[in-house]
């Protein structure tokens, strides 16, 4: 399997750990990632909140590459998979939307021939029977609650997910990983994204919301794919607690450091150490 | 139901499937399955002594499983006859060959475990079609009300099965997860309806009134309980009706304009989370129990049974009427009549009012010796058709069927086959008129030559 990656500004800075792990993730798996050459910026809410043309070209110029090179794109980022996959929507049921996107490309064109892919929908590919033959070593001990978040679900009609209510792709692949997949109510709730510069009161709200259904449902730790929602459930447990009165030190790992630590990479590899709540105790149990 | 079972004139056939209808107005001839009962309705007096001593209880369909029912049952009390059944899929007798309590236990000897099914084929002059209706399964494609997997999410059937006294309560409003009595109730209009993205478009018609029913039913059974209400639009147009809404709001339901985003178990409370659009506000309100007043949708099977007596359905499956607003309890298929929600949701006074329409619809068609048709029907130019009989198959209303003429040909007399139109039937559509691929068809009124005169005079 060979992809064309897109990790975006998030897995190159803030969420370094992400896109290591990804990749170290694809390693074992046999899975070829080639970063897009030249890409830019996915255009998330700057764009989309300025000028719908503008959010749909900004992306379909990374696509337009991958189209070259005849790649299908994987954005790990949940916010990039977003837009990448609105443009490939729109511009494949829209023919004048398409021309318009072209025109502003130039030089470039963009078809909408390649699939966008998420991280889950990478490891749905590989099978998930196929992933849970490759694990060495198994979860077990962990209980974790899998946050979806909402841009990887939602709108139900572009996003790929398996159902945009009560989504169960991520916590199938918990259980192939051997750990305990926590049923929860919360998997698609708000984490406030980034109104954690606006107005972070109500991120600690939603966060503290969320950490409380996870801690109730019996979880020990909460796996997300998205960039948006690790720093804001991560980072934020100490103001909550302080504001709260509560006692949280949920880990919040990204799912590909769960994935590569299942599949036998040491956990020590997995730049832990960028997390606020230090999940190496829990990982003492698997 | 049992007036009509006493009647003289009317045969009631329970238990009972229309397989096959073949004919036209004032001639039809139905073939109706008499499926097997197991218990034989001459003999048996409906003392009930064998639901009492039947040993196997299985969930009971009309509490939509709330309840249990023995294998030998009435499927309700009010049921005419009253007398049992034997539900073959469950009963030990005829799965395994052992029990036979019933039989045992019956005075008059009336159980036959070796009854079949039977046909009868009846004449009839007109049908009339009753199949009312089935409600929305909200459980495939509400995720967020719980895919119908939160035990205390239930229909307003389920509440009314909860809320009767000859219920599987008795009357006592139980929540079904614990059986406590439930002090906070959430109600939930439009779940499935006018909705075109999970549900269907139209509105339902009768949910604001049972709802308001229902809040009413909280209120008054249950000491110290809340009623919330969910709704998009209060709909109560009809006599006394806007004043039934009114009382449920004076008892104290409180009506919140807004949708239920989602619905989530926490401890033994339901979460119900939804928007006040008045206030325009998120609300929560922890529930015990949570009342989804579900769209009305065709019975089940109906497209089949539409097919079988030979009339159309609309895109969601009700019955069509002739005309919307003139012929409202007539089909299009001469001597077929509609009555009640088979032909779109309605409620109970709505209900009776068409079905005594379709009634007199009836008398007046069999009261008459001659009748009169619409002219403007599809006649057969003999002379043109090839006797290929597409026409037949494209024909919605079975009015086209080969007939066998004999002519003269070069000295010989032959015969041959060619379509032809019962004129009572034939409600003049023009289907055939296009499929025919020799012209022989043509609409009386409008044809081809008449509307190429038309285009001519219109363009030249």
């Amino acid at each position: 399997m060979k992809y064309a990656y897109f990790p975006g500004c998030s897995l190159h800075s803030m969420a370094a750990e992400y896109d290591h792990s990804v990749l170290e993730m694809c390693g074992r798996l046999g899975i070829e990632m080639n970063e897009i050459p030249d890409w830019n910026c996915c255009g998330a809410s700057s764009a989309h909140s300025t000028n719908h043309l503008l959010s749909l070209a900004i992306p379909a110029r990374n696509l337009s590459i991958a189209e070259e090179q005849g790649l299908d794109v994987v954005a790990p980022c949940a916010a990039c998979y977003q837009r990448l996959v609105t443009v490939q929507h729109e511009t494949r049921h829209d023919v004048k939307i398409k021309e318009k996107v072209n025109k502003v490309l130039g030089d470039r064109s963009y078809e909408a021939k390649n699939d966008v892919k998420s991280i889950l929908d990478v490891l749905v590919d590989y099978g998930i029977d196929n992933l849970a033959a490759k694990v060495e070593k198994p979860l077990q001990g962990l209980k974790v609650a899998s946050y979806y978040g909402c841009y990887l679900v939602k709108p139900p009609k572009i996003c790929h997910v398996d159902d945009a209510e009560n989504p169960m792709i991520m916590d199938k692949i918990m259980t192939a990983l051997g750990a305990e997949a926590v049923q929860w109510p919360y998997k698609t709730e708000c984490c406030g994204g980034s109104l954690l510069l606006s107005n972070p009161d109500i991120v600690l709200k939603l966060g503290r919301d969320i950490l409380q259904v996870a801690t109730d449902a019996g979880a020990n730790c909460i796996v997300t794919p998205c960039p948006l929602c690790q720093p804001n459930l991560d980072t934020r447990q100490g103001q909550i607690n302080s504001k709260y009165g509560t006692d949280y030190k949920m880990p919040i790992f990204y799912i590909s450091q769960l994935v590569a630590i299942a599949l036998g990479s040491h956990k020590n590899n997995m730049k832990l150490h960028k997390h606020l709540i230090d999940p190496t105790e829990l990982l003492k149990v698997i | 139901m049992v007036v009509a079972a006493q009647h003289p004139n009317i045969t009631l056939l329970t238990y009972a499937e229309v397989e096959e209808v073949s004919g036209y107005i004032g001639n039809f001839e139905v073939k109706i399955k008499q499926k097997a009962r197991y218990v034989d309705m001459k003999k048996c007096t409906g003392c009930g002594l064998c639901e009492t001593k039947c040993p196997t209880k299985v969930a009971s369909e009309y509490d939509l499983g709330l309840g249990k029912r023995p294998c030998i049952y009435k499927p309700f009390p009010q049921a005419v006859p009253n007398k049992p059944i034997i539900d073959a899929v469950n009963c030990k007798k005829l799965v395994e060959g052992k029990c036979g309590v019933c039989a045992k236990v019956c005075p008059t000897g009336a159980v036959n475990f070796e009854d079949k099914d039977e046909y009868i084929t009846e004449k009839v002059g007109a049908i009339v079609m009753a199949t009312g209706f089935d409600l929305f399964d909200y459980s495939k494609t509400y995720g967020e009300y719980g895919y119908g997997e939160l035990p205390d999410v239930i229909s307003g059937l389920h509440f009314e099965r909860l809320a009767n006294a000859s219920g599987p309560t008795g009357g006592k409003i139980k929540r079904p997860s614990d059986h406590k009595i439930p002090e906070t109730v959430v109600f939930i209009k439009c779940v499935g309806s006018r909705d075109d993205v999970k549900g269907k478009t139209y509105c339902s018609k009768a949910c604001c009134m049972y709802t308001a029913k229902h809040a009413m039913q909280v209120l008054e059974k249950i000491p110290n309980s809340q009623a919330y209400v969910f709704y998009m639009d209060v709909r109560t147009p009809g006599k006394m009706y806007d004043e039934f809404y009114n009382r449920a709001l004076n008892q104290g339901a409180q009506y919140l304009r807004g949708r239920v985003s989602k619905i989530f178990q926490q401890g033994d409370k339901l979460i119900v989370r939804g928007e006040d659009t008045i206030i325009g506000q998120q609300i929560e309100v922890a529930a015990d129990m949570v009342v989804l007043a579900t769209a009305m949708i065709p019975t089940h099977g109906s497209d089949k049974i539409a097919q079988v007596v030979g009339f159309s359905t609309d895109k969601d499956g009700w019955f069509t009427e002739a005309h919307p607003k003139l012929r409202p309890v007539e089909t299009n298929t001469g001597g077929v009549y509609l009555s009640g929600s088979c032909q779109g949701p309605k409620d109970v006074p709505d209900t009776v009012a068409q079905a005594s329409a379709a009634a007199i619809k009836v008398v007046a068609l069999l009261s008459k010796d001659q009748m009169a048709t619409n002219p403007r029907i599809s006649v057969v130019d003999e002379a043109k058709c090839h006797g290929c009989l597409v026409c037949k198959g494209v024909c919605p209303y079975k009015a086209i069927d080969g007939k066998v003429v004999s002519e003269r040909a070069h000295g010989h007399t032959i015969e041959r086959t060619v379509a032809s139109v019962n004129t009572g039937l034939c409600q003049g559509c023009g289907a055939c008129t296009v499929a025919c691929r020799s012209g022989a068809l043509n609409l009386k009124g409008f044809t081809d030559e008449q509307i190429l005169a038309e285009v001519d005079a219109a363009c030249l």
